[in-house]
């Protein structure tokens, strides 16, 4: 039977071995981690810091900590999602010292009611990121998230765009699941809600 | 069901996560909210659209330097 066949000889994911190999002195492995995850935190590190040069620092840093904490890495979560915590944590160092005498958390703001429930009812076209081209769309997606409390913002990032689960997010984030999923909902919608401003029906001469 | 209730069960019901008889409770809302089918439709669009086009690209210059200076850091540790 298929599962006493796979008992004890579960599958050892690639990024496990390549950390095990770069904790025995293997740079090369250590590399092959880099180079399969640098994009991601430069652009997790950029949502959040919304800094380019802190951005480059983050990608430096978050890897040299994890490089430096690999004997710390216990192999029951996932080496991304490790690695993100590390990221999330140097992004939000950063935040801090740029807005010195503000203290910014992944708390901060939350307790807004602004899209709770949804006010712009328009109907968007089946392609409503077609009327717009690719710089001026990025401009406007960019532009959007920026204006998210960073407690939503951060949600989203990781489970919506960088595809982590709710429960990494809550283990990545130091959040409970339910906190994690009422900020999804409520970013989602936020995010929903302004991006109904460029994307819907009667905008530019559309459909109607 | 009334659209409240809807929305709160929205995340779930985009990620399906939903036991069957929540689904359909939420799929007969729908046939009779023009509302909710918007909220779903353009809620799913805004995840999609996220998700599809790249905000922060890391440019292939600075990649490099970025990964070198990693690992030169690395192997002095």
């Amino acid at each position: 039977m298929p599962d006493i066949q796979t008992q004890g000889t579960e599958e050892i994911h690639p990024d496990v071995l390549l950390v095990n190999q770069a904790r025995a002195g293997d740079v090369h492995a250590f590399e092959k981690l880099v180079k399969q995850y640098d994009r991601q935190v430069f652009r997790i590190a950029q949502h959040i810091t919304q800094n380019r040069e802190d951005a480059e620092d983050v990608v430096q840093d978050a890897f040299l900590k994890a490089y430096e904490k690999l004997d710390q890495f216990q192999g029951n979560s996932k080496f991304y999602t490790w690695l993100v915590r590390i990221a999330v944590n140097e992004s939000l160092m950063r935040l801090r010292k740029r807005r010195t005498g503000r203290m910014v958390s992944i708390d901060e703001d939350v307790e807004t009611e602004e899209g709770s429930m949804p006010r712009d009812l328009a109907d968007w076209g089946p392609d409503p990121e077609q009327q717009y081209g690719q710089s001026e769309l990025a401009d406007i997606l960019r532009k959007t998230i920026q204006g998210l409390p960073p407690g939503f913002r951060i949600v989203f990032v990781l489970r919506d765009v960088e595809g982590l689960s709710t429960e990494e997010t809550a283990e990545t984030l130091g959040l409970s699941v339910p906190a994690v999923k009422s900020r999804l909902l409520r970013a989602r919608l936020q995010l929903r809600e302004r991006l109904s401003r460029y994307f819907r029906n009667n905008k530019k001469g559309g459909v109607k | 069901m009334t659209c409240t209730e809807f929305i709160a069960q929205l995340d779930d019901f985009l990620d399906a996560r939903v036991s069957a008889s929540l689904r359909a409770d939420l799929e007969e809302h729908l046939r009779t909210c023009e509302h909710c089918v918007i909220t779903l439709n353009t809620t799913r669009k805004t995840i999609e659209v996220y998700r599809s086009n790249e905000l922060y690209e890391l440019p292939n210059a600075l990649r490099d330097r970025l990964q070198k200076a990693i690992l030169a850091k690395c192997k002095k540790c």
